[in-house]
């Protein structure tokens, strides 16, 4: 990323459990997951999440592209997971 | 919409037909934020409009601010629910950008600095309707708010409203952007409460 970046206020990837409980019957946190853009794996649990929005972002720690956002409707929940390689789900 | 009625401002009230269904009013200026704040070396920063024959038009900060100015006062509608009535802005109209700029598009898709996009038609860009904006309330915008510049179209849900916008690529075809593409609403009417796909 070219720009100089100021962080800002943001949660870490625990804040995902509640509302990906609703979709997955598992705690996804504890998946692994592998940013698209820079290759970097790492617990769901590490992401940087920014919630003050209309849903909610997830951020690679090491690039901060985004690998996961949901948003969630009166009837449906959105999840786009194009910024994630795959995610590893422990069973 | 965009009208104030003098007086009323500070005072508190309940939410009258001046605010879009499902919104409620709010005094303070809260911060949406998606990611990290981009900061942009002011002599690096550039808007470019792209047409859909790939012809560039840039501006630098310093053409931008040689540009004659409006300072509108409107309304803004969040999709998250709150509405601040009779805020004031300076910025340059997309009338102003557009001007020189000759294209057979119907869409445009804005870009950010730090990879924002946002999706809506090139004419919702026009008629003195949207502006790239560097001051509201008297003060240069502040980077939490979108500063340098951010772009204002207030007649739709304010995710539209791009923060640290960097440029406006012009589309045969309606390409969704950060939030549409993840179950927002393609145009975002707040007056009809076009929320979500589907709305
Ligand atoms: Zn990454």
């Amino acid at each position: 990323m070219p720009e100089q970046l100021d962080l800002g206020p943001h949660l870490d990837g625990n804040a995902l459990a509640g509302p990906l409980r609703e979709i997955f019957a598992v705690d996804v946190t504890a998946a692994t997951s592998r940013c698209a853009a820079c290759g970097q794996a790492g617990a769901l649990a590490g992401l940087h999440v920014y919630a003050s929005a209309p849903g909610m972002v997830a951020r690679c720690p090491s690039c901060e592209e985004v690998v996961l956002r949901m948003v969630r409707t009166p009837d449906a929940a959105w999840l786009d997971l194009r910024g994630a390689v795959a995610l590893r789900i422990p069973m | 919409m965009g009208i104030v009625t003098p007086g009323f401002r500070g005072r508190p009230r309940p939410s009258g037909p001046e605010l879009p269904p499902g919104q409620y009013l709010t005094e303070d200026f809260p911060v949406l934020s998606a990611g990290p704040t981009p900061r942009v070396p002011m002599d690096r920063w550039e808007f470019v409009i792209t047409t859909e024959t790939s012809r560039e038009h840039r501006w630098s900060w310093t053409d931008l601010m040689a540009l004659p100015s409006d300072t509108p006062t409107v309304d803004i509608h969040c999709v998250t629910k709150w509405s601040k009535l009779g805020t004031t802005w300076q910025g340059v109209s997309l009338d102003t950008l557009m001007s020189d700029v000759d294209t057979a598009a119907d869409y445009a898709l804005v870009h950010s600095y730090g990879g924002y996009t946002t999706n809506l038609p090139l004419s919702d860009l026009l008629d003195g309707r949207a502006w790239v904006a560097y001051r509201f309330d008297g003060d240069d915008l502040h980077p939490e708010h979108g500063g340098p510049a951010r772009l204002l179209v207030p007649h739709l849900y304010f995710w539209k409203s791009a923060k640290w916008v960097r440029g406006i690529q012009l589309r045969f075809d309606d390409e969704p952007g950060f939030w549409e593409s993840a179950g927002y609403h393609d145009y975002g009417d707040p007056w009809r409460e076009q929320r979500y796909q589907g709305d």
